[in-house]
């Protein structure tokens, strides 16, 4: 006779059998491809064919390349303000939500169509928005006797701008996460705080803002993942540009693989950029371990 | 009392005045995108901006639906957004099963994985293994890239869904001499069908966006809208009505289906911190 512990573990082993397509799936066109790149980033490969065997001579390129290190501060510098934005303003815009006013459901809907929209169609009208000439925005910052701004046209404000965009498409995943964190709070700390005279901004400082900071982890993880691989704005606005003002990890990746085919070089990054994400995503995790401890 | 009475009105009337400002930047984005595409070129072009057209006009929309392209870059959108969301689901509800019965949450790492790896990473070793295979003209690469975006999708929702649902029923199909196939399909699935409607809206928007992908792997005959609409930004006369209308023509749908199924989007977005693009 079987021992209990067995016959369950036999069971777990059966429902292992739903996942099996998903996990041939998963083998074909993740883990292989990565396999793949990894053996890649050894070779040089040219579009004539041919395939020699190089080492880490990409590695070695890729360490001394300048232009590189440049798009890695580049993207870390996009990212912080793409995640330090929404998560202020994601938080905001969940306590707003969280309260009730007349059409809540339509505000909220209207508020995640950012989100949902192709990113595309969304670069577009951002693009002509920022027509130093014809755009509407510099026509709304003189009208209000602001100066007008060179947007995506100037080096120096071009990732700001691109990061404004970011913050505008994911400040309502972040309130999304909030809100459901919200939602999950329990009533009792609140009674109690007013019981002894406490006002909202302690209630907020002291109740809302610890218990709410798991879920607050959680978005900034998300959204320092994303902010990083951000790719479709960028491309379609810039495309790097002007010059290489706006070259980030990802774009300068896409731009060695597929605009210069340097596909062996351009495995190389992927794999170190990955490197880069992984170790960023581990650190803010270990911030968490730590925030939960305290 | 009435000090407290009127403190709360005020609360509320700060909260509507943060709603409207948080709501701004959208409403006037959307509105200016559906301005710029009812306008002729002559409104466009001026300045100060013309804000709401003298004369509206279909004529840009009518423009770009007359492109001879048009039809197939839709065509290619749909085959590739239907067929990929269709064999996510077919691989991702049972898999989304497994993974919540048997409790294995390896495999919901390895989901997480495919979050945080760059599209662009499994691009280059599949661009090489399409063109190997002579794939590269036809529609197959794209709806086999897709499903690295839908299948963890569909996975991911649906673990979390079909751990929510009570085991007592499938238990009771199993004693009564079910199969367990048995009672995924006639218990589990119908139980779970709210789960997989968020599962297809999340996985089809995602699909349906894709830019990525599509710039890498598509031919001018078998591009999707997004790259059409990226083309035409790029290599044809800027004129920005018929851009705009485009825009607008291809996230329609998704702006649609956002309107229309606001709430089961809302419970999986929040669910998962899944997201559409």
């Amino acid at each position: 006779m079987l021992p209990p512990a067995r016959a369950g573990g036999g069971y777990a082993r059966r429902y292992g059998l739903f996942s099996v397509p998903a996990a041939v799936v998963v083998l074909a066109v993740i883990v292989l491809p990565w396999a793949f790149t990894l053996a890649m980033s050894l070779a040089d490969w040219s579009p004539t064919g041919g395939t020699s065997w190089v080492g880490l001579a990409n590695y070695r390129h890729l360490f001394t390349d300048p232009e590189f290190g440049w798009a890695v501060l580049r993207t870390f510098y996009f990212t912080a303000i793409g995640v330090i934005a929404p998560l202020v303003l994601g938080l905001i815009a969940a306590l707003c939500f969280n309260q009730r006013f007349p059409l809540r459901g339509a505000a909220r809907t209207v508020f995640i169509l950012p989100m949902m929209a192709t990113p595309v169609a969304i670069a577009l009208v951002w693009s002509m928005m920022f027509h130093p000439q014809l755009g509407v925005l510099n026509y709304l910052l003189t009208s209000i006797g602001l100066p007008p701004a060179a947007w995506t046209y100037s080096e120096t404000t071009v990732i700001p701008t691109l990061a404004m965009i970011e913050t505008w498409q994911w400040t309502p995943l972040v309130m999304l996460i909030l809100l459901g964190g919200l939602a999950a709070l329990p009533g009792d700390p609140y009674e109690a705080a007013r019981i002894d005279g406490a006002n909202a901004w302690n209630c907020f400082r002291h109740i809302t803002l610890p218990l709410l900071w798991p879920h607050i982890v959680v978005a900034a993880v998300l959204r320092t993942i994303d902010a990083l691989k951000s790719f479709d704005i960028i491309y379609v606005i810039t495309q790097g540009g002007p010059g290489t003002a706006s070259e980030t990890m990802n774009i300068y990746l896409y731009q060695q693989a597929f605009a210069y085919y340097h596909l062996g070089f351009a495995s190389a990054v992927t794999l170190v950029f990955f490197v880069v994400i992984v170790a960023v995503t581990l650190v803010m995790l270990g911030l968490r371990q730590r925030s939960l401890a305290l | 009392m009435n000090r407290h009475r009127l403190r709360k009105l005020a609360g509320q009337a700060g909260v509507i005045f943060a709603v409207l400002v948080l709501l701004s930047p959208t409403v006037f984005f959307f509105f200016w995108m559906a301005s710029l595409s009812l306008k002729n070129e002559v409104d466009n072009m001026a300045f100060p901006p013309v804000f709401i057209p003298h004369l509206p006009t279909l004529a840009n929309y009518a423009k770009v639906l007359a492109e001879n392209e048009f039809g197939r870059d839709t065509l290619n959108s749909i085959i590739v957004t239907f067929s990929a969301t269709a064999l996510a689901l077919a691989i991702g509800v049972p898999a989304g099963y497994g993974v919540a019965k048997a409790k294995a949450t390896g495999s919901a790492t390895l989901i997480l994985l495919a979050r945080v790896t760059p599209a662009l990473s499994f691009l280059i070793p599949l661009y090489l293994i399409f063109q190997k295979l002579g794939l590269l003209g036809t529609l197959v690469p794209l709806v086999v890239t897709h499903l690295v975006l839908t299948v963890p999708i569909v996975v991911w929702i649906m673990i979390g869904f079909f751990e929510g649902l009570p085991p007592d029923l499938e238990e009771a199909a199993l004693v009564d001499g079910a199969t367990i196939w048995q009672a995924f399909l006639r218990v589990a699935m119908p139980l779970a069908r709210p789960g997989i409607t968020v599962a297809t809206i999340l996985a089809f928007i995602g699909s349906w966006n894709n830019f990525v992908f599509g710039i890498v792997l598509a031919g001018r005959t078998t591009r999707t809208l997004p790259v059409a609409v990226y083309n035409s930004m790029t290599f044809e006369q800027v004129s920005w009505g018929p851009l705009a209308a485009s825009a607008l023509v291809v996230t329609a749908p998704v702006l649609i289906l956002t309107l229309v199924m606001q709430k089961q989007i809302v419970a999986g977005l929040t669910a998962g911190g899944v997201k559409g693009g």
